[in-house]
């Protein structure tokens, strides 16, 4: 079985909703890591090599986190700033992520059609997420699509149960350590076919 | 006359209080001053001071032992050992030269070859007394001249030694038929001892110097700081110095050379400073005394019945000591006007000569004549060398080129740092520590001398001290400081060394710990900006983490803590200036702070629970959008 490190970045997490659901379904899975980073590092002064030691220890690593201007929140690019280190997680003696599998869950707040060409956005999260999907391969590891909840304004309770419910579904899948292929076939996590 | 002591000071006080700063409002050193109180008072002009002059000379001949033991402190062991072919160098040929020029030159006028021989080694001793002093108020002790100069004077103080003991070989009578008048005057304990035990004796004696100073005088002045009681630490300082006189005394060493030893010693404990700030008004005071004792010793009866040969003997001494001077210091290569000035520096007879002379008439090897003579001339010669400075400084030397200003490598200080750091409890020591974490090393002082000493063990370089006092706050070299912090507990230490500092040095940044905003406030008023309250961050650290435990996230109690913080500060700025200025009676100031309380609690009422920071807040997002999207 997979182990996963969840790194959750949220600065205001007692006021989401969306995260709060989420984060509570997941947390307390067997052989799962939930790391708070906003929590933990409330001063932005992260704790590099324990942060090593816990990546060096799991097989998959999420970065949980709300999308913010098509970005992360600064601390998790802080973490990503501090953390992967050139000569550990790159560079020509930087092997120590290499086969572990990285991939992006976010929150959004504007609905999936927003981000596509013809919408809002005009990108896809896809394409927003490039700069980490480039850092997880800079680093050895393989990117696997997002799991997204967007359109976090309009979700019902009934509709968020089911985003969570899928979430935990991901989770577990990740966990048994699928074909990846299957994953990369899909925009997007959500959509893989075992999970609906 | 009634020549009560209180008298006498009064004369004596008097006469400095009035001639010194006269001699110093038209440009003259205060030695001069001294000099001439001295003879205006003494028996030939006023004659408040009688014969009673030689005793205050004796008396005040103590202010030279303190003298040397302030610039033993000021010496390094190291230093003092990097010194010592200078100052048999220089010393030796200083000495050497003198005694021959000057015993050919007395034989030559038909002295008995014992009387010369007396005389020279009386003339070939300079005043340590004078020349230190104008060293010293010149600031020219840095320079080779004032190195050369103090070297010589040190070897001085050692020959003389020898020379006091040679005396008694030159006698004319027996030894045994002195009588007790001489063993009285000069009696030292070792002098019924084999020579080979006396000279253990002398060995003994300065080896206890040494090793009473590390373990003997730096415990002692730990026990009495810590009863921290001021006056104590002047006293012990004062018993040092007795007490080391005394032991050279009993065996016949010079107290000057035996304090200056003690200092050495003391040079590198934490005490250096303290101990200069408490014995240097003592000095002053002592050799101000010295000074005018021997203004008022001169003779001048002697002077009227034969003013050719006296001042014959005086211009004879003078430039037979000013050619000796000139030319080691062409042998040791000092530049033109750094030898001028040693040559005009150390051309008189010292006080040394005094002891000497009244000796050496004891001896019955000089008659009274003579040594009435030589007295007056060593006195004569104290006061001509510092008007022949003024001469050599006004004419001679704006003729020879530039001063030099070049630092000596016996530098007294260690090391003067841009940063003081005042006071190093628990708050200092932080500060310490993290400046130190950076490399950058503080000159700090304290007035715990245990903990002192633990952090002189932890490298750190820490001095013993009440920093309110500027004169200490000067030798740990505040004028070259670029901040001064101050962390000390007691606010009105606090008070009065911001004041102080402020008025002598207004440039220097401040940065001050103070205790609350009451504080703060008063140091608002005198203009100090960077003030920082020892209270408000930690509690304020506090607070947010009992909310943490509480269920609040960390990342927005470290928000809200930092901003709680920068409002406080904001807030109490303008209180600050609301206040009402004149109510400084304790009264009002309780009422002042209760209303203070009442009106930041009321500012804090006012901005409520933390409702400003919206950031990231989706839940108001989502709020809006269902508003726009019933209104559409």
């Amino acid at each position: 079985m997979n182990s996963i490190l969840i790194l959750f970045a949220h600065p205001k997490f007692e006021q989401s909703r969306t995260n709060k659901a989420l984060v509570r379904r997941i947390e307390s899975v067997e052989g799962l890591t939930f790391h708070d980073l906003y929590e933990r590092y409330p001063d932005f002064h992260i704790d590099i090599s324990y942060e090593k030691e816990l990546l060096a220890g799991h097989d998959i690593v999420i970065w949980h986190h709300p999308m913010y201007w098509y970005s992360c929140p600064p601390l998790l690019k802080q973490w990503i700033d501090l953390v992967l280190e050139y000569g550990w997680a790159y560079g020509p003696k930087g092997t120590a992520l290499k086969a572990k599998k990285c991939l992006n869950v976010i929150t959004t707040g504007g609905t999936r059609a927003l981000y596509c060409a013809e919408g809002r956005n005009h990108y896809s999260v896809n394409e927003f997420l490039r700069p980490f999907e480039q850092t997880a391969r800079l680093c050895g590891m393989e990117y696997l699509p997002p799991f997204a909840v967007m359109g976090t304004h309009e979700l019902t309770d009934a509709e968020l149960e089911r985003e969570t419910c899928k979430y935990e579904k991901t989770i577990r899948l990740l966990q048994q350590g699928g074909s990846s292929s299957d994953l990369k076939a899909c925009d997007l996590l959500n959509d893989v076919p075992d999970l609906n | 006359m009634t020549e009560s002591i209180l008298f006498n000071a009064i004369v004596f006080l008097a006469g400095a209080v009035i001639c010194v700063p006269l001699a110093k409002k038209v440009g003259l050193s205060s030695v001069l001053g001294y000099l001439f109180a001295g003879v205006l008072i003494g028996p030939y002009l006023l004659g408040f001071v009688g014969e009673e002059g030689q005793d205050i000379l004796h008396f005040a001949e103590f202010g030279v032992v303190m003298m040397l033991f302030l610039i033993g402190l000021e010496i390094e062991p190291k230093n003092f050992w990097n010194m010592r072919k200078t100052i048999l160098g220089m010393g030796g040929a200083q000495v050497i030269g003198t005694m021959l020029l000057s015993f050919l030159m007395f034989d030559l006028m038909g002295f008995d070859w014992k009387v010369s021989l007396t005389i020279s080694m009386a003339v070939a001793l300079s005043s340590t007394a004078i020349t230190l002093q104008t060293l010293k108020e010149k600031g020219l002790f840095e320079t080779t001249y004032g190195a050369s100069s103090f070297s010589i004077l040190l070897f001085q103080d050692i020959i003389v030694i020898f020379m006091l003991g040679a005396l008694p070989l030159l006698s004319n009578i027996d030894e045994s038929a002195l009588g007790a008048e001489v063993e009285a005057d000069h009696a030292s304990l070792l002098d019924n001892l084999p020579l080979g035990l006396q000279t253990l004796a002398i060995i003994l004696s300065v080896v206890s110097i040494v090793v009473a100073g590390r373990y003997l005088f730096v415990p002692m002045l730990r026990k009495v700081a810590n009863t921290r009681v001021r006056e104590l630490l002047t006293a012990s300082a004062l018993l040092i110095v007795l007490g080391i006189s005394l032991l050279m005394e009993l065996v016949g060493l010079s107290p000057a050379l035996g304090a200056f030893l003690g200092g050495v010693v003391l040079a590198t404990s934490e005490f250096k400073h303290e101990l200069e700030s408490t014995l240097e008004p003592f000095k002053d005071l002592l050799l101000g005394l010295f000074f005018m004792a021997v203004g008022a010793s001169i003779d001048f009866m002697v002077i009227k019945e034969n003013p050719l040969g006296v001042g014959g003997v005086l211009m004879a001494v003078i430039a037979l000591k000013a050619v000796v001077l000139f030319l080691v210091g062409a042998l040791f290569r000092l530049k033109l006007d750094q030898r001028l000035l040693l040559t005009v520096g150390l051309a008189q007879i010292g006080e040394f000569a005094f002891v000497l002379l009244s000796f050496a008439f004891q001896l019955n090897i000089l008659s009274a004549t003579q040594m009435d003579t030589m007295l007056v001339v060593t006195a004569l010669t104290m006061v001509m060398t510092p008007i022949l400075g003024i001469l050599n400084e006004r004419l001679v030397l704006p003729r020879v080129g530039t001063k030099e200003s070049e630092k000596r490598p016996i530098d007294h200080i260690a090391k003067q740092h841009k940063v003081i750091l005042v006071g190093f409890g628990h708050f200092g020591s932080t500060v310490g520590r993290f400046l130190r974490s950076h490399g950058i090393e503080a000159t700090i002082l304290d007035f715990d001398s245990n903990r002192v000493d633990l952090l002189r063990k932890m490298g750190f370089e820490v001095y013993y001290g009440d920093a309110t006092r500027i004169d200490l706050l000067e030798s740990a070299g505040i004028a070259e400081a670029k901040i001064l912090i101050s962390a000390l507990d007691d606010p009105n230490s606090t008070l009065k060394l911001m004041k102080m500092v402020k008025k002598r040095y207004p440039h220097l940044e401040l940065m001050v710990r103070v205790k609350n905003r009451y504080e703060a406030f008063e140091l608002f008023d005198m203009g100090i900006e960077n003030v920082y309250r020892e209270t408000l961050d930690t509690s304020v650290r506090l607070a947010s983490d009992v909310l943490s435990k509480m269920g609040f996230r960390k990342y927005t109690l470290y928000r809200q803590a930092q901003n709680f913080i920068k409002l406080d500060e904001q807030s109490m700025r303008r209180l600050a200036k609301e206040r009402p200025k004149d109510e400084k009676e304790y009264i009002f100031r309780v009422r002042e702070e209760i209303a203070q309380q009442e009106r930041v609690m009321e500012e804090d009422w006012q901005r409520g629970i933390y409702q400003n920071d919206n950031h990231w807040d989706s839940e108001q997002m989502r709020l809006a959008d269902e508003a726009t999207k019933k209104k559409t």
